[in-house]
């Protein structure tokens, strides 16, 4: 079985690496280059938890081979924060208790950063919408909506007041 | 869960994804969104020595209007369809139906093309394309032929498809103006298949209905097209009575499998509910009622 060359901005940063074309990008993202940060859910694609932003797109990266990655820009939960200066995204989770077990966290922490780019100024409903294929199993939505929305508020502030 | 050991292709151009269909046949597969086939390979269900990227080929994207036709790229995604300005206009009911494809990160991966070559009932652009009659572009090494969704569909994952062939386009008669459609669709949560589904178009001239057409999703072992349906609302108001005997036809025609999605009476009964919202929705859409 051939190995094959891919080579991929992850976070801002350039990665190369060999793998086999059976690869998952989630286990290539968690095994091979140790970032743990996107979770392994249910792995057919429902749940969400494995979400990745890869070329300006939420995506399931359960779903989508490491190869066809290749040449591509890939954004992970890891890439969010600014140092040690926290996302809106990730304040607004942390404010609102968008998370109780915090397992869902990083996939919907990715879905909404995507989604925010798409829609700055969203409804709860489109929001609800937007993260449609993100589950929490701790029913935590009604928090996480308001996380979002925290996120939306600072953002929109920030860039009014430049 | 990891999938079985295959070669990786990626072709650029549809030339390239012939070429390696006609060189591999059977033991070739291609990958379009993935998000069916990729969990299928991943419970070994489906174990292809050879995938076939067709991502990277542009030309296969896009939706364009062609005057009398509508012609969608195989590789055009569902979100494209969902927010085409193109489709909201003169095909609305593929926007509908897509809002009602599994979820955003799903519809930023699957196309249409998948969606219409794939063969489970399940997917719900098979009935859509047999009520618009719409036809698919096959191409071969061999050439390149044109068949109607309505003759597309065989059974379970069985379709007209060869295995050197690919679907390259769904072409759409554009309806006409005033036509009013709806895709009505009842499943148990997000992203699941329908228990069941309904395609509805229909014209309306002087207040009498000129011309129907009625399919139906996952309520078979292919989409459905019962033409029963249609005829009981042709040359009729589309008063009540006529809304039930189109709705008592499709659910004459529907042959769902019992499943964690329902009875077999449960999902008979909502096919034929699904008939009558979509009738009468796509009734107060339609010009001339």
């Amino acid at each position: 079985m051939s190995s094959q060359k891919i080579s991929l901005t992850i976070n801002g940063e350039s990665v190369e690496a060999e793998v086999e074309p059976r690869t998952l990008l989630i286990h290539f993202l968690r095994e091979e280059l140790n970032l743990t940060g996107s979770h392994i859910g249910c792995e057919t694609s429902h749940c969400g938890a494995c979400t990745v932003d890869l070329n300006g797109k939420s995506v399931k990266s359960c779903t989508v081979f490491a190869v066809q990655a290749n040449g591509g820009e890939l954004v992970t939960i890891e890439g969010l924060a600014n140092g040690t200066e926290m996302h809106p995204l990730q304040e607004g989770f942390y404010e609102a208790h968008g998370l109780q077990c915090g397992y869902c966290t990083p996939g919907m922490l990715i879905r909404a950063y995507r989604l925010l780019q798409e829609n700055p100024d969203p409804s709860d409903d489109e929001i609800r919408v937007g993260i449609s294929g993100n589950l929490c199993r701790c029913t935590g939505y009604q928090n996480i909506v308001e996380a979002i929305r925290y996120a939306a508020d600072k953002i929109n502030q920030a860039e009014g007041a430049d | 869960m990891t999938p079985g050991v295959f070669e990786y292709h990626r072709p650029n151009t549809v030339e390239e994804a012939l070429a390696l269909l006609g060189q591999f046949g059977e033991d070739g597969k291609v990958l379009a969104g993935g998000h069916s086939l990729v969990p299928m390979m991943k419970l070994r269900l489906a174990e292809p020595a050879h995938l076939i990227d067709i991502n990277a080929i542009d030309g296969l994207r896009g939706i364009r209007d062609e005057g009398d036709v509508i012609v969608i790229g195989a590789g055009t995604t569902q979100a494209e369809v969902l927010t085409s300005d193109l489709l909201a206009k003169k095909c609305p009911i593929l926007p509908e139906a897509a809002a009602q494809i599994a979820d955003p990160q799903v519809r930023n991966c699957g196309t249409i093309g998948g969606n219409c070559a794939n063969g489970d009932p399940g997917n719900d652009d098979p009935a859509i394309m047999m009520a618009l009659d719409a036809s698919y572009t096959l191409q071969s090494q061999d050439g390149e032929r044109q068949i109607a969704a309505r003759e597309f569909y065989q059974g379970i994952y069985t379709t007209a498809l060869a295995d050197n062939e690919l679907l390259t386009e769904v072409r759409i008669p554009t309806p006409a103006e005033g036509v009013g459609m709806s895709y009505q669709k009842i499943k148990r949560k997000v992203g699941d298949y329908a228990i069941a589904a309904a395609a509805v178009t229909l014209s309306m001239s002087n207040g009498q209905c000129t011309d129907a057409a009625i399919a139906l999703t996952n309520v078979g072992d292919t989409a459905l097209l019962p033409l029963a349906a249609a005829d009981a609302i042709k040359g009729t108001s589309v008063d009540a009575s006529a809304v039930d005997a189109a709705a008592e036809a499709a659910m004459a025609a529907s042959e769902p499998v019992e499943d964690l999605r329902g009875t077999r009476e449960y999902r008979t009964a909502m096919a034929g509910q699904m008939t009558r919202q979509a009738i009468v929705e796509a009734l107060s859409r339609a010009a001339g009622s």
